[in-house]
């Protein structure tokens, strides 16, 4: 028998809530397409390039287009200290899982042997930033006009001892009292599919499919705020 | 047939992702697909509805190489048979020797004298490969090398608004500015005036129409404001 010691969160939300969300399309005038999405104290900046020549030539692929991503945290984003700049093993590790949890939705077909290059940028990081990235960059491919079939909501589910919550901030993940499993996940509502699926720790079964339900509808509700987002871009100004 | 439901309005924007019309009497076109009983938007763009087509009109995005359109391109390099020009796009393009000119030229000779690396052109493409390989050519109507002025770029998207019915657009900024606009397919626009002050005023308009081209009356709000420009000089 688990004992349930985790009976209100740290910050006061509700199990299932999300943290306050901002959403913002086009804040990159050199981009082609860019957005800033920033949720609790995690914030990501994404910006689009392309489609265009693609180098190193050997990873042009006749076929179609290429998607690059690249995920990078800004030197002073973390909580005192300083980012080391530059990749890491995990910088490169969370640029692959992103360019998989977009890869789905894009279509380049119309583009062979060309890039399409996201950039995300995180300029503060409160845990939840590859989620953060990916809600940031697929409102930027939308603004590139790059072709996609739906747009794509990732958040994080989680257990903190014997808990499952949705949207894991940093103290969250760090609580000392209790097991902590963080899973980062990213939905496509429109294909029913899960694009994103990574797990750090130990979580049940029954748990898992009870946050990955709540995820889903939490991923629902991103991609109405990214919407909503793009669609500000083009209200006429009064 | 059962008869459809369409879910959004004329002229909308939407999103990718969004449910445009249900229904299999209404056809997915341009920027859409269908799954299942659904059309479906794949593209961020104004939604257009034709009878029951259903397509989008995209707002944003990088210019693909067509054949027939005629755009301002760049000189990058000069190899054996002519010329790699930039296009403003994914793709570079090839002008050949026999497409440039029709003068003979000998084997060997200089190939700047014709067109040197960076100049500008203005150059209608004739064939495109599902490869996506482009070649040029100089022969037709207005196809000539650009000399003097300034460059400038739009969104491609925007261009047809720049240009507007019938060319009602540029020509009013034409006679407003008296400089002389070219505006390629690709969203790069040649403009030259007899003065700088002209050719400042015409690139601010351009810029204008570029961040107001979704707004309903925009020929008239341009209109107003070349009017108030031209008064202050």
């Amino acid at each position: 028998m688990i004992k349930m010691a985790y009976k209100k969160r740290l910050d006061g939300r509700k199990f299932d809530e999300l943290r306050p969300i901002t959403a913002e399309v086009g804040v990159i005038p050199n981009a082609i397409g860019s957005a800033y999405f920033k949720i609790g104290k995690t914030g990501a900046y994404a910006a689009v390039y392309g489609p265009r020549d693609l180098y190193p030539r050997f990873l042009k692929n006749p076929k179609r287009g290429v998607l690059r991503c690249n995920y990078n945290m800004m030197p002073f984003s973390g909580a005192g200290d300083r980012v080391r700049p530059g990749t890491s093993r995990r910088s490169k590790e969370i640029s692959l899982v992103t360019n998989q949890a977009l890869l789905p939705v894009v279509n380049l077909d119309d583009f062979p042997n060309s890039v399409v290059d996201v950039f995300v940028e995180l300029n503060e990081t409160d845990a939840g930033s590859r989620c953060a990235g990916i809600c940031a960059a697929s409102m930027a491919l939308a603004d590139a006009g790059i072709e996609m079939k739906d747009l794509v909501g990732a958040i994080s589910i989680g257990i903190v001892d014997g808990q499952v919550v949705l949207d894991l901030d940093y103290q969250e993940e760090a609580y000392k009292d209790g097991h902590v499993a963080d899973v980062p996940m990213a939905y496509i509502p429109s294909m029913d599919k899960i694009s994103l699926l990574q797990c750090d720790g130990r979580i049940k079964k029954d748990d898992l499919l009870k946050g990955l339900e709540m995820g889903k509808k939490a991923a629902k509700q991103l991609i109405e705020i990214q919407k909503k987002a793009l669609k500000a871009k083009f209200e006429v100004p009064k | 047939m059962e008869k459809g439901k369409l879910l959004i309005k004329d002229k909308e924007v939407v999103v990718p992702g969004e449910v445009l019309a249900q229904g299999m009497s209404y056809l997915p076109s341009q920027g859409t697909y269908r799954k299942g009983n659904d059309v479906i938007a794949s593209k961020l763009g104004l939604a257009r509805v034709e009878g029951n087509v259903v397509k989008i009109i995209p707002v944003s995005g990088r210019y693909l190489p067509k054949k027939g359109d005629v755009i301002i391109a760049k000189v990058t390099d000069i190899n054996i048979a002519g010329w790699t020009v930039d296009t403003n796009s994914a793709y570079r393009a090839m002008l050949s020797m026999k497409d440039a000119t029709s003068d003979f030229i000998r084997r060997g000779s200089d190939l700047t004298r014709y067109f040197d690396i960076d100049d500008y052109m203005v150059t209608k493409i004739f064939n495109v490969t599902s490869q996506n390989l482009v070649d040029l050519t100089m022969k037709g109507p207005g196809l000539k090398k650009l000399e003097g002025g300034r460059i400038m770029t739009v969104s491609p998207s925007k261009v047809p608004r720049i240009i507007g019915k019938q060319g009602s657009m540029v020509s009013m900024i034409k006679q407003a500015t008296s400089c002389n606009i070219i505006v390629g397919q690709n969203g790069v626009v040649f403009v030259k005036g007899i003065n700088p002050e002209d050719e400042i005023l015409t690139v601010k308009t351009i810029k204008k129409i570029e961040e107001e081209s979704h707004v309903a009356g925009l020929t008239d709000k341009i209109k107003e404001f070349l009017d108030k420009k031209s008064k202050k000089r």
